[in-house]
């Protein structure tokens, strides 16, 4: 009997989200524009960067280091200034994110053996950019400097060599793409979530809902399931997308990655109840998921490191059930993780999950009696 | 007695003294003062500009940083000769660096999987015999590259510990410059030489912020009078199009502004970002953007008329661009060339740069004026977009 009423509810659910061209737009459109877009944008990789020169050396060791660069793939134009003015004017404008300059005396030091010096000026406003592309222009000049002097025998040349575990090469949307795939199911199950209990709501069939023989647990499972089956749905596009057009290797098990991400999706589900449960009006949900939402993303270590934070935050993160999918989709995708690893990332999603759907249930029955 | 009394004929008299403009002018002086004191009583409107601010500014203050100081990695010792401790010890002197010294690789490896720690700097058993004859000692920096940006850090900062080391010890071994390169580099961070993210990401995250409030807030009340359908009411009073929309837009306009003061007052004196360029620049080029954020808010609004479907998509194409397609975190530059023209279309591409001179550099108006140019064209086609939208409602 409650198993023919839950199931009603539940296609009812499904009807009255698809049915709705309003919904099926937010549910289609915006998802997959995200994928595309966001997954070619959001990279802190620098290149095709602009630079200037300013070489007031007439020797050939300078003309030398300003072919290099322009060599470089890195950068996309080498712009030459013949003053500190217009040096100084296309750092303030932004033109160019550094300028190398070069003495009049450059040549000649390197010529009778003296160390020579080379300025790279860089524009501060983007220090984590302009880092990296000191770093690219600090390695062409050593390599110069390597070949003009050649190494004195006594010393010796240190060398570093990099390994780069599990992601060889640092494609970034090796990074991102699975990110992508735990922060749209977090958009997805905190808007049809809201979206549902909010039509009930505008619409007054929510006191109908109550009113029914259906119990507060029945009400809440009819309320779960369709947010879940359409977030297995988004994510399994993500998957698909992620290995198949995006190239992102899939090492680890895809049954513990989908057993994980139920958890997930409860989770965040039973958040969007949570708010739901908790707002008055339909601006009120839509704020609440929105408080709710920026905080997760940023917190979560998707944009930047959570090792980067302050430690007085870093264990507010421990609530965010993003940051426990996000160590899950890096752990199968890349790492090949081992299952108890996937489990310990679990347990505190299970909960999360818990602990809001039995709150959000409790702020339900309360209002109805 | 007639009927008409001296007092009949004045009354008709009495508007006749003001027509056109000053009227136009007391019409719109109560619609502003009616949308203002509609802002000020709903809580949400508050809430909004100026709670969620703080909160935001707060989030991306601390929260968002890409600065890797303080990185736990692992530095493998293969044997404990003392050249081998010197260098480990140079690791456990940087500042980047939150080192843990052992003996074998394999100690590490598990945690590197798990993330726990984020790279391994390997010295060789071999290093120092080959450090004291010929060849080339080699030093193995493994790093994570699940998280690619952190790993390039990682290597870079091992690198910079090394060739640090190696430069100290030369001179210490020879007593000259034996040491130096043939060319060395000299850096110059200008503007922010202390190289913190936060100094450029706090006035970055103003703009979203400024989006928020300019988009979402106006895109979500407005629809709610759609929906309420006293918008419809207002359309039927002689209040025009260009009134009306004047109208809703001076106290969220006014309310953006205010905002933004809040951000700019928690930058300076909470996160000590340091403000170089005048009040003035900071207020144009703030209202210049407010423009087609408010614009955007109120096409929205008219094309959906919902609260809903407006709030979401407030969120697709204000928030997400401002945050992603602006330049706030991730480089233009780096984008591919399709996407990089989509930027051109995000105000706070325009306002972004403009606040970071603003806090960083000082008032550089030669980028400034072609900015708001911008910003202003955008805005102006959003305004007649959002107006158009709203009369053929009404046809």
């Amino acid at each position: 009997m409650w198993r023919t009423r839950l199931r009603a509810l539940i296609v009812k659910e499904l009807l009255a989200i698809l049915r709705d061209p309003r919904g099926r737009m937010v549910l289609i459109v915006p998802p997959i524009m995200q994928l595309v877009i966001f997954s070619f944008a959001a990279t802190l990789d620098v290149t095709n960067v602009d630079v200037m020169v300013l070489n007031r050396d007439a020797g050939r060791w300078g003309v030398e280091l300003i072919q290099r660069i322009e060599g470089a793939p890195t950068f996309n134009t080498v712009a030459t200034v013949d003053s500190l003015d217009a040096l100084q004017a296309g750092i303030d404008e932004q033109s160019a994110i550094a300028a190398i300059q070069i003495g009049p005396e450059f040549s000649r030091d390197i010529a009778a053996g003296r160390p020579a010096e080379v300025q790279i000026i860089l524009d501060g406003r983007r220090s984590n950019a302009a880092q990296i592309v000191a770093g690219y222009l600090s390695r062409i000049v050593n390599t110069l400097a390597r070949e003009v002097a050649p190494a004195n025998p006594n010393i010796p040349d240190l060398q570093v060599v990099p390994r780069t575990w599990f992601n060889p090469n640092r494609i970034y949307q090796w990074f991102m793409v699975p990110n992508l795939v735990a922060a749209i199911a977090l958009l997805v199950g905190l808007v049809v979530t809201g979206l549902s209990i909010a039509r009930e709501r505008e619409l007054g069939t929510f006191d109908q809902l109550m009113v029914s023989p259906l119990r507060t647990h029945e009400i809440l499972i009819g309320k779960v399931i369709p947010p879940m089956m359409i977030g297995t749905v988004h994510i399994t596009v993500y998957i698909l997308a992620a290995v198949y057009v995006f190239g992102v290797p899939l090492r680890g098990s895809l049954v513990l990655l989908y057993g994980s991400a139920m958890f997930y999706l409860l989770a965040v589900i039973g958040v969007g109840l949570f708010v739901s449960a908790l707002s008055a009006t339909q601006q009120q949900a839509i704020l609440g998921a929105f408080l709710f939402m920026v905080p997760a993303m940023l917190l979560s270590g998707l944009a930047t490191p959570i090792d980067n934070m302050p430690d007085w935050l870093q264990p507010i993160t421990l609530i965010n059930p993003l940051r426990y999918f996000l160590e899950i989709v890096w752990g199968v995708f890349l790492k090949d993780l081992p299952p108890e690893e996937i489990l310990a990332d679990t347990i505190p999603l299970a909960l999360i999950a818990v602990a809001t759907l039995g709150t959000a249930s409790w702020l339900f029955r309360r209002r109805m009696e | 007695m007639s009927t008409t009394g001296p007092t009949g004929s004045a009354a008709p008299a009495a508007p006749a003294h003001s027509p056109g403009t000053s009227g136009r002018m007391r019409r719109f002086a109560a619609l502003v003062l009616k949308e203002s004191t509609q802002v000020v009583r709903d809580p949400s409107s508050i809430l909004i500009a100026l709670v969620l601010p703080m909160i935001l500014l707060f989030l991306f203050g601390y929260g968002v940083s890409l600065d890797a100081t303080r990185t736990r990695i692992g530095v493998v010792m293969e044997a404990a000769t003392p050249v081998i401790r010197d260098l480990a010890a140079s690791f456990q002197a940087s500042r980047y660096f939150e080192v843990e010294v052992g003996q074998d690789r394999r100690q590490f490896e598990d945690r590197l999987i798990l993330g726990e720690v984020r790279g391994i700097v390997v010295i060789p058993a071999q290093f120092a015999a080959e450090g004291a004859g010929r060849g080339t000692p080699t030093i193995q920096v493994i790093v994570d590259g699940s998280e690619p940006n952190t790993a390039s850090f990682v290597e870079n900062y091992a690198q910079g510990v090394v060739s640090g080391w190696a430069r100290m010890r030369m001179t210490d071994v020879t007593g000259g410059t034996a040491g130096q390169p043939a060319i060395s580099v000299e850096q110059r961070f200008w503007f922010n030489p202390e190289l913190a993210s936060r100094n450029f990401l706090v006035p970055g995250s103003i703009a979203i912020v400024m989006t928020l409030v300019g988009t979402l807030l106006t895109a979500l009340v407005v629809a709610r009078e759609w929906e309420r359908g006293t918008m419809e009411a207002m359309m039927a009073t002689p209040v025009t199009a260009a009134e009306l929309l004047a109208g809703k837009i001076l106290p969220y306009f006014l309310l953006g502004l205010a905002s933004m003061t809040v951000c700019v007052l928690v930058a300076v004196f909470v996160f000590a970002v340091p403000f170089r360029g005048s009040v003035l620049a900071l207020y144009a080029v703030s209202a210049c953007f407010l423009v087609p954020a408010l614009g955007q808010g109120l096409l929205i609004s008219a094309a959906t008329k919902n609260q809903f479907l407006a709030s979401q998509l407030a969120m697709f194409t204000g928030f997400l661009p401002s945050f992603l397609l602006s330049g706030f975190l991730f480089e233009i530059s780096s984008m591919p060339e399709i996407i990089q023209y989509l930027t051109l279309i995000v105000p706070a591409r325009y306002l972004i740069p403009c606040l970071q001179s603003v806090f960083l550099a000082g008032d550089i108006w030669a980028m400034f004026l072609p900015h708001m140019a911008v910003m202003l064209a955008i805005g102006a086609l959003l305004f007649v977009l959002a107006a158009r939208n709203m009369r053929k409602r009404i046809a």
